[in-house]
């Protein structure tokens, strides 16, 4: 099964390339193992008389292409253990990829050491999911957002680095006469605001979001959202936006990325995604969103659950869910492939015209 | 006369501060199969709503007044005795985290039959039978391999099929859910709901649904209570509340959904945050939010800084608003003086 996996990801890779002249970001065959099974030792096993070593992984990304666009917000939706997360640390650095590549600007950069991304840390910053956990706790407003700054710009002056602290926190609607305050003192939506803030301090090009604001409340998540809206108008901003939440994602995205166990299933814009999904995973998903003012919604019911990334089933990873499965999604892995008007779709019913 | 009846519930709790009133002055009725939402953000005081019901409530909190009436009896005055002759019997429980739910040294079968025996004079083989059945009930694939599982060995989504199987055990009358799909995957909290829906209407079962997701009240539920710190706000029919809200903070909250906006443009946000309910505004608590505290005239409108309001009817819905109550007295008098 992965020696199929291989030849299906190369043979797809030159279709991949065509679209990446206006790219800020591509993301190339990206895989991402965890190892369960411990250090050197703790893999040795006695098996009919003979020390076997024994290795077992989480698969958590299998193969990941993306391109993001300068400009856009890039949305990758997902249930829980799909691997969204992981895409997003691994594009920001905070965990190296198993195999694959990342070029940010054209330059490749899953392979740099922390001095030689510097750099790129100026210019792509991350917002976390959890702002209680975010910010450090033994840390003023003012010190968490001066520190990113003296990191950057070690030739700024105490009065320079002061004025831009100033600014940000006017921009993202913080008093700045609270930055003596510690993060423990906000809420939650104000400690977001914070994050956002510090995110922002360096006057990135690219933001990275992951659930920004799935931990706060109805009318906190609507201002939050509007913040991160008006961001990206007044400073041009690039998004990656990792949330499992379909409502914000039709509201917010430029595009949309449908992540399934560890693959992507389906590209498309929002507006076409929404209008005419393709996946049978994403029409799923689609179906689920519990909206305001349909009585009884006919949601697709899938059968069964997630498979385990451990043990990834054969051929399409969605085939123990999929109502249009057939012999030929239990053997081959389908590759994404572009439609009529631009959308890629993983699924070999879709290529078929069975669906 | 309804099956639970609520009725100026005051639930404090005793802290080092000072007394913080988590509740003020909450009634509301469920007759028997109905299902009720209670909305509202975190800190509006709709779990302590729910767990009041049948007296949960922790030290250092306690019920200061009101009374619940359930089926005639007063709840809130019975004893530990006569109380657990109704907890898990006839009103039960749904609670967010399935996890911290299940007993993670006992297998399901080994829950499910001590709660049948708790409360029946039954064999243990008569009581893995009943398991057996609610667990088939719940679409459960291979029910009779899971009741000898333990909870670690499940899924979320299976976890909370379980949760739901133990609640409906004893044939109860009402299911208290406090956040019962919070915890779980979109596709999953679609089967999850739809689930809980069709038994409870199979069963003629009450439901008292808490959550913060409007999109899962207004599918499920019949009636609406909108909370906001600690004081229902708006209560009454979900399709009229959801369709045409009268409180301005129920339409801000409805309208703060993505859905309900043009993709790509800004979201009507509420501005601000819940106040602290150790330190509420005077008046109305929603005033400093609130865009309508000024009259049609520009001039501000002193009640709603200085006098909680009363609830007005409006429809089938009664709302705690100065605004809206000016507003149907001023149609009044238009229809009374033509």
């Amino acid at each position: 099964m992965n020696a199929q996996a291989e030849t299906l990801s190369v043979t797809s890779t030159p279709t991949q390339n065509e679209e990446s002249s206006d790219s800020l970001l591509q993301i190339r065959g990206l895989k991402k193992r965890f190892s369960l099974s411990g250090d050197f030792l703790d893999q040795l096993r006695f098996k009919g008389g003979k020390l076997v070593r024994h290795q077992e992984y989480v698969h958590a990304i299998n193969g990941v292409n993306l391109d993001i666009k300068r400009g856009e917000a890039l949305c990758v939706v997902g249930e829980s253990g799909c691997g969204k997360s992981t895409v997003a640390r691994t594009v920001m650095g905070l965990i190296t990829p198993s195999e694959g590549e990342i070029h940010y600007g054209g330059e490749r950069i899953d392979h740099l050491s922390s001095r030689q991304l510097l750099p790129y840390r100026k210019r792509m910053q991350m917002i976390f999911q959890n702002p209680y956990a975010s910010l450090n706790p033994r840390m003023t407003i003012q010190q968490t957002l001066e520190e990113p700054l003296r990191l950057h710009h070690p030739d700024w002056n105490q009065a320079k680095i002061l004025d831009k602290v100033g600014d940000v926190m006017r921009s993202v609607g913080i008093d700045p006469d609270w930055g003596k305050r510690f993060g423990h003192e906000f809420s939650g939506g104000q400690r977001q605001r914070i994050a956002i803030a510090r995110a922002l301090a360096v006057d990135p090009e690219f933001i990275v979001a992951d659930e920004p604001i799935s931990a706060l409340d109805v009318s906190i998540q609507a201002q939050v959202l509007n913040l991160l809206m008006d961001a990206q108008r007044d400073r041009n901003l690039t998004y990656l936006f990792i949330t499992h939440d379909l409502a914000v994602v039709e509201h917010f995205g430029t595009r949309v990325a449908v992540m399934y166990l560890g693959t992507v299933c389906e590209v498309a814009t929002t507006a076409t995604l929404f209008a005419k999904p393709r996946h049978p995973y994403t029409q799923a998903l689609l179906s689920a969103i519990p909206r305001l003012k349909d009585d009884r919604p006919q949601h697709i019911r899938l059968t069964g659950e997630v498979p385990t990334p451990v043990n990834l089933p054969s051929g399409c990873v969605f085939h123990g869910r999929c109502p249009y499965v057939n012999d030929r999604c239990k053997r081959e892995i389908p590759a994404l492939q572009t439609q009529d008007d631009g959308t890629r779709v993983a699924c070999h019913a879709v290529e078929e015209g069975r669906l | 006369m309804a099956l639970l009846e609520v009725s100026q519930l005051d639930v404090r709790f005793a802290l080092r501060q000072g007394e913080v009133r988590a509740l003020r002055d909450v009634s509301f009725t469920l007759e028997r199969g109905e299902r009720l939402g209670i909305v509202g953000e975190s800190g509006a005081g709709k779990s302590v709503a729910a767990f009041s019901l049948l007296n949960l409530i922790a030290k250092p909190g306690f019920i200061a007044g009101g009374t619940i009436t359930f089926d005639g009896q007063t709840l809130n005055t019975m004893s530990e005795r006569g109380l657990r002759k109704v907890r898990g019997n006839r009103i039960s429980m749904i609670f967010q985290d399935p996890m911290m739910t299940l007993n993670p040294v006992l297998s399901i079968g080994e829950q499910m039959v001590e709660c049948l025996k708790a409360h029946r004079r039954i064999s243990t083989k008569e009581a893995r039978a009943i398991a057996l059945d609610k667990l088939r009930q719940v679409q459960i694939p291979s029910p009779e391999t899971r009741l000898d599982q333990y909870p670690h060995e499940l899924s979320g989504g299976m976890r909370q099929r379980i949760i739901i199987a133990i609640a409906l055990l004893l044939d109860p009358d009402i299911i208290i859910a406090d956040e019962p799909t919070t915890a779980l995957d979109v596709t999953i909290q679609a089967e999850i709901m739809a689930l809980l829906l069709e038994l409870c209407e199979q069963h003629n079962v009450g439901l008292i649904l808490i959550t913060h997701d409007l999109g899962v009240v207004s599918q499920v539920t019949q009636r609406i209570l909108v909370m906001y710190a600690g004081r229902v706000i708006e209560q009454g029919s979900t399709r009229e509340i959801i369709n045409d809200p009268q409180h301005p903070y129920t339409q801000g909250l409805i309208n703060a959904l993505p859905q309900m906006a043009t993709p790509g443009e800004r979201l009507n946000q509420i501005r601000g945050s819940m106040p602290s309910l150790s330190n509420l505004p005077s008046g109305c608590a929603f005033h400093p939010r609130c865009d309508f505290i000024n009259r049609a005239d520009g001039q501000p409108r002193p009640a709603c800084t200085q006098q909680v309001p009363a609830f007005v009817e409006s429809g089938n819905c009664r709302v705690a608003c100065h605004m809206v109550a000016e507003m149907l007295e001023d149609r009044r008098l238009k229809e009374e003086s033509p």
